[in-house]
């Protein structure tokens, strides 16, 4: 019975996939709510690149692409309705740009075929291709950027941190408690202190947090931070004169809008980051032409140029290529969620594939595979010039501590398949 | 016109005291449910399922849970976020705890749970009330979400601190999990809300909602006239609680699947759940029902409206929403402040009389 019904609800979704010769992107972004200054910039790029994409070559490999924009709110029960909503119209992949609502769509998005790609955030150990067959998390992850901190304090202590206290400021929700067992892990590698400080959703209200780092003096202050969380945090160390070459956000927490308004106190913010930033890139010539002058650019047109704007159209881009590669492997322009999902399984970034796209050196070359959902994990560090309102690479991409952090999924993804029933995919 | 109570008469005590005394009103009742138990399980798919009848369905056991608490006992409670909270986390530990058991059972013992802990929470009604019980309840929402969050055993020790419904059945069939099939969902929510109503529908108008009507009118006079405020208060909260607990169990288990606790339960769930009761109709079933459907609704429509027609940028119509649904609810309040159930109740008159009402 219970099959039956599935195979029927399968069958309706998949009648109802092919008869538009459209390819459906659903966008769940959250333009409200108190984590709408990430939000909003992220969602332009994303809807940016595939309208680019649209004017520039008439969509991918001739098929239009439609963009179908939900709002969440960054709220699990909207980001539900999104996802019933938009799942209907053939959409073949998933971004929501939340861990919550990642770890919401995870068991439903699999078993509706569907693959989500949570690019930087969502459930870490789906890195682990084995067992999650339709997450994807390249090119990289949560713990790749706890270990990049880490290696990143390494680097610039010529080695040795033993000693040394490092506080992490965190949302407390399951986004900012992804780090903490990489680093506890890492601290007992490296003989460092660490720290917990929560900061309770929305995150406005820090003093106490602040006031505890200025008692306990800890060397370094890393934050899992998102939404106002980070600028309070920015001002708040700026408050308590914490020296701000000494602060190291996630990726999540190192945009325009989390350090201008503490003004020059934030001089010398850090963060780490996966991708490029500034808009120095052939790209945004063929951005201000087809898609900016026509009028077409998505919200108020505005965040050109920010490092959430570049990191929508890194999605955005990522995505396109693997609805290329799912194209070029089984031949039709038109192609369905599973089709999809092969074609991110196949997926592979090259510096010729970036330079020819107009985004030279933009993201790390990777390649994915049937067990390694997560690419390489290479992590580099920005930092923010308060005078020139700029942020800039001060370490290159590196790789991260694989040993610990590959233990760690192997450990976590284990669980998982252990309390779903799932048997490793990969032959 | 509608109405048509000719011969329409009472000639025995039951029959003049059942919950539909007039008989085309039963007649409806039992049309509406049959077509919620034999027809829309059949027309029902996943988007409808999750996006709006199992929504609707776990906000109106919610709301008639505070509703037997404020409505009819008229204890001020702002902790409605927490009990639900109770609920999914005990369900969540009976669920991974004993897994061959059916799901009815966990998602009962689960709001037989949270009844305890309510009458804990209880407790100061017995001294306070108003405004300081409201600031006593809002004191446990946050700190059940608190203990929630900060435990690690209620959530198994998750690396996330994330609690994930598995896939559980009950009589075979799957009801949680992501391939749950949609009408076996909504069913076994559906079947929880029917029995929750009958339940509280059957307890309002007995000894104990009688001594519930009566603290909540004044207490001091119940007290005279002999309801033991102890037992009237803190059965009131044993009941709203169970139902309550039962509703985020489900919330939990059936619905999302997966929960973070500041998020799902915080306080805006509580104000969420108040909202519904307030528009729906203090003390009243029916508007338990009304305020949840018009609450989780409302959104749904204006989405579709503004979006899927009108093609209007999401962002804009989420910020309508806010204000459309914020405008309307002050607007119930200046002209309709016993709720939707009220005016339920006037349109239901003047029909009786129509063409002629006065």
């Amino acid at each position: 019975m219970k099959l039956k019904l599935t195979t029927l609800a399968l069958g309706a979704v998949l009648a109802a996939g092919p008869a538009l010769a459209e390819l459906v992107f659903p966008d769940l972004s959250y333009r409200t709510g108190p984590y709408a200054a990430g939000g909003i910039p992220f969602s332009d790029g994303y809807n940016d690149y595939f309208t680019l994409l649209n004017e520039r070559d008439g969509g991918i490999g001739g098929a239009p692409i439609r963009v179908v924009e939900c709002e969440t709110g960054y709220n699990t029960e909207k980001g539900v309705e999104c996802y019933e909503s938009t799942k209907g119209e053939g959409a073949l992949i998933y971004q929501p740009l939340s861990t919550g609502i990642t770890y919401q769509l995870i068991p439903k998005a699999t078993a509706d075929g569907i693959p989500m790609h949570t690019m930087g955030y969502g459930r870490t150990s789906a890195k682990n291709g084995e067992v999650f067959s339709h997450v994807f998390n390249y090119p990289a992850n949560y713990w790749d950027g706890a270990s990049g901190v880490v290696n990143y304090l390494l680097e610039i202590n010529d080695g040795d941190i033993k000693g040394k206290k490092l506080a992490l400021v965190y949302h407390n929700s399951a986004y900012g408690k992804e780090p903490i067992r990489t680093l506890e892990e890492l601290s007992k590698k490296h003989g460092f202190e660490l720290i917990l400080l929560p900061v309770d959703h929305p995150g406005q209200e820090q003093k106490s947090q602040w006031l505890q780092i200025r008692r306990d003096r800890p060397d370094y202050v890393t934050m899992w931070g998102w939404g106002v969380m980070n600028q309070v945090a920015v001002q708040e160390a700026a408050n308590i004169r914490f020296p701000m070459e000494n602060f190291i956000g996630v990726w999540w927490s190192g945009a325009e809008h989390d350090v201008l308004p503490a003004g020059d106190a934030a001089n010398g913010y850090k963060a780490v980051t996966f991708h490029n930033v500034g808009r120095d890139f052939p790209i945004y010539e063929d951005l201000q032409t087809h898609v900016v002058d026509t009028g077409k650019a998505a919200g108020a047109g505005d965040q050109l140029g920010n490092v959430l704007y570049n990191r929508g159209l890194y999605a955005a881009m990522l995505a396109a290529e693997a609805a290329k590669k799912a194209q070029e492997i089984h031949g039709t322009p038109d192609i369905t969620p599973a089709m999809m999902r092969d074609g991110m399984e196949a997926l592979e970034i090259t510096e010729e594939r970036m330079a020819e796209l107009g985004m030279p050196n933009f993201g790390p070359t990777f390649a994915v595979s049937c067990e390694n959902h997560g690419g390489p994990g290479l992590v580099g560090v920005a930092q923010w010039d308060a005078g020139s309102k700029t942020w800039s690479l001060v370490s290159d991409f590196k790789p991260t501590d694989g040993e610990v952090i590959g233990a760690l999924i192997a450990e976590d993804s284990a669980a998982y398949a252990a309390e779903n029933n799932i048997e490793p995919q990969c032959k | 016109m509608l109405y048509r109570e000719a011969g329409d008469f009472n000639t025995s005590y039951p029959q003049d005291s059942q919950t539909f005394p007039i008989r085309f009103d039963r007649y409806r009742y039992y049309v509406v449910l049959a077509f919620a138990f034999l027809v829309v399980p059949f027309l029902i798919n996943d988007y409808w399922a999750n996006a709006i009848l199992l929504p609707f369905l776990i906000y109106a056991i919610a709301a008639i849970g505070l509703n037997i608490l404020t409505g009819y006992c008229g204890q001020v409670s702002l902790g409605t976020g927490g009990f639900m909270a109770v609920g999914a986390y005990a369900c969540y530990k009976l669920m991974t705890a004993m897994p061959e058991v059916s799901m009815f059972v966990h998602v009962i013992l689960a709001g037989g749970i949270t009844a305890l802990v309510g009458v804990l929470f209880g407790l100061p009604s017995l001294r306070i009330k108003g405004f300081y019980l409201a600031v006593a309840t809002l004191a446990a929402q946050f700190f059940l979400v608190w203990l929630f969050n900060r435990v690690p055993w209620f959530y198994n020790y998750s690396a996330s601190g994330q609690i994930n419904a598995p896939e559980r059945d009950t009589f075979g069939i799957l009801i949680t999990g992501p391939n749950a099939p949609a009408w076996a969902t909504y069913l076994f929510c559906l079947i929880f809300l029917a029995a929750s109503a009958l339940i509280a529908r059957n307890l309002t108008r007995g000894t104990m909602g009688r001594s519930w009507m009566a603290i909540r009118d004044m207490d001091i006079a119940a007290e005279i006239i002999g309801v033991n405020p102890l037992r009237a208060k803190l059965s009131a909260f044993a009941v709203s609680s169970f139902f309550v607990g039962i509703s985020g169990a489900l919330f939990f288990s059936v619905y999302l699947g997966a929960v973070e606790v500041g998020e799902a339960f915080g306080i805006n769930k509580s104000f969420l759940v108040l909202f519904m009761v307030i528009i729906g109709g203090l003390g009243s079933i029916f508007g338990s029902f009304a305020g949840a459907a018009f609450l989780v609704l409302l959104p749904v429509a204006l989405k579709v409206v503004g979006v899927d027609m009108m093609g209007w940028p999401t962002d804009i119509v989420a910020h309508f929403q806010l204000v459309i649904v914020g405008a309307l609810i002050v607007l119930f309040l200046i002209v309709e402040p016993h709720g939707l159930a009220q005016l339920w109740r006037l349109a239901k008159e003047k029909l009786r009389l129509w063409p002629f009402p006065h």
